[in-house]
């Protein structure tokens, strides 16, 4: 057995480089959400907005990403493009990997979101001689913004769980940094639950940030929907 | 006021068919500058098709529709054709994210593109003539069906439209709260307001119209002032059906 004071003196000392990986789990939760939001978005807008064919890409495109394991789009992105000639960095294969998963799950949110906005409500703003865009931008774009942001909280915290999974790619975030330092002091139990507990960290704080957000916006007299 | 001989509103063989569903089948009639007509008939005979025609929410097959030398079918400016045209719907169709006061100001800073003091200013007056002051900062979830439809006039009427169209703007409404939209509407046909309705309220037709138009199955069957309506009508169909309505809303005189 460990001594307690033994854990707690190796977590201190491990504590730099553990927040060097939360470093870069942060990093490529940010990226990976802006890849998903600005990617779903354009999907989104394509589905509600778009002609056929375009539905018809962004819907396959949906079905694709969401029935693929994610280390399995990690692997896929990471190790079958140098067999075709090109290299990508560990870091960018998980950005890129679990980014296009990501875009798959915003497009379904933002689509939800938009049509969260009833049909009364646009027939009404274009009675009054707004356009498409002037309706979008004015009516259905900060309704939709406050349906958006709880899915929102959802997925950033799957995202930031799934980073983990770039540990497999060799990319230094929370995870491995955690294997090297249990590498060299055999102590699983304590650095996997600092890891844990950065984890978690991570994923109440800013979820309970964005809750207290919606709460702020929230229109006098709706619950939680938009009709 | 440009009441030269042609009328407000001139409407010509309206034609649309939903699929194979023949809605309108050559629907004409005119209104003038100040007058007030009111359609009735079954569900389903097309009389909502015609007001989305008139404003373009829906495209007609065929036909013609003029405001003053505007041809609504195929001119190209719909969206500054829209703001001369108000239109109040059964679902109200209230921006839930806005106060009363500023669902009434968004068309006039978003579209007319007044100044937000003056638009503030007008807003206000529009609410208060529909008798809503004591709501101005309220959301449309806390207000009542009948107040929601009332804003939803104020918000129509600040456009400064030529013309209102009323799409049953009480159907949605409890019992209790038609009075006080209906008194809104006839406050504004009093006050020389040009508005077509369609509507089941008799009491409403009878009061404020000048003419009444039946329709059914997508064509006129008859229209006349609506003292000839009530008393003889013409058509047998006609009878039937305001005899029907008799039964369910009580007689259509006040």
């Amino acid at each position: 057995m460990i001594l307690l004071s033994a854990r707690i003196e190796l977590i201190r000392r491990s504590l730099p480089a553990l927040l060097g990986g939360t470093v870069i789990t942060i990093q490529l939760t940010v990226l990976i959400l802006l890849f998903g939001v600005f990617f779903g978005l354009l999907f989104a807008f394509g589905q509600v907005y778009g002609n056929k064919p375009i539905r018809w890409f962004v819907n396959g495109y949906e079905k694709v990403f969401r029935s693929i394991p994610e280390l399995v789009l990690l692997l896929l992105v990471f190790y079958g493009p140098p067999s075709l000639g090109i290299r990508i960095s560990p870091f960018n294969a998980a950005v890129l990997g679990l980014g296009l998963r990501a875009t798959a799950y915003m497009s379904q949110i933002f689509r939800g979101t938009f049509k969260s906005v009833g049909s009364d409500q646009i027939t009404a703003a274009y009675s009054l001689g707004m356009g498409k865009y002037k309706t979008f931008l004015f009516v259905i774009l900060p309704q939709a913004f406050r349906v958006f942001i709880p899915p929102f909280a959802n997925e950033y915290a799957i995202i930031l769980k799934d980073t983990s999974l770039a540990y497999a790619l060799g990319v230094a975030e929370l995870l491995r940094q955690g294997q090297y330092i249990i590498a060299v002091a055999y102590d699983p139990l304590s650095i996997f639950l600092a890891i844990a507990a950065i984890y978690f960290v991570l994923t109440f704080g800013v979820t309970r940030l964005l809750k207290i957000l919606e709460n702020k916006l929230k229109i006098p007299g709706i619950g939680v929907e938009i009709g | 006021m440009g009441d030269e001989d042609r009328p407000l509103l001139n409407i010509k063989e309206l034609k649309k068919s939903f699929g194979d569903n023949l809605v309108l089948d050559g629907i004409s009639f005119s209104l003038d500058t100040g007058q007030n007509k009111v359609i009735i008939g079954p569900s389903g005979t097309g009389k909502s098709t015609v007001l989305n025609c008139v404003n373009r929410l829906v495209v007609p097959d065929g036909g013609e529709i003029w405001l003053e030398d505007t041809e609504i079918v195929s001119c190209d400016n719909i969206n500054e054709v829209r703001q001369e045209i108000g239109y109040v719907f059964q679902g109200f169709g209230l921006f839930h994210h806005l106060t009363a006061l500023k669902n009434v100001m968004l068309g006039l800073t978003r579209v007319k593109k007044v100044p937000k003091k003056e638009a503030k200013e007008k807003a206000i007056a529009k609410l208060e003539r529909v008798g809503l002051l004591d709501v101005l900062e309220s959301y449309p979830a806390q207000l009542s069906g009948g107040q929601k439809q009332r804003v939803a006039i104020a918000r129509a009427l600040a456009m400064e439209p030529k013309l209102m169209l009323f799409d049953e703007p009480t159907s949605a409404l409890d019992p209790e709260l038609i009075g006080e939209v209906l008194n809104v509407m006839r406050k504004l046909a009093e006050e020389g307001m040009t508005m077509l309705v369609v509507t089941h309220e008799m009491g409403f037709a009878r009061a404020v119209s000048d003419e009444i138009i039946f329709m059914e199955k997508g064509r006129i069957v008859e229209k006349s002032s609506p003292e000839k309506m009530f008393e003889q009508p013409e058509n047998p169909r006609t009878r039937e059906f305001l005899f029907k309505l008799d039964e369910l809303y009580g007689k259509g005189g006040e």
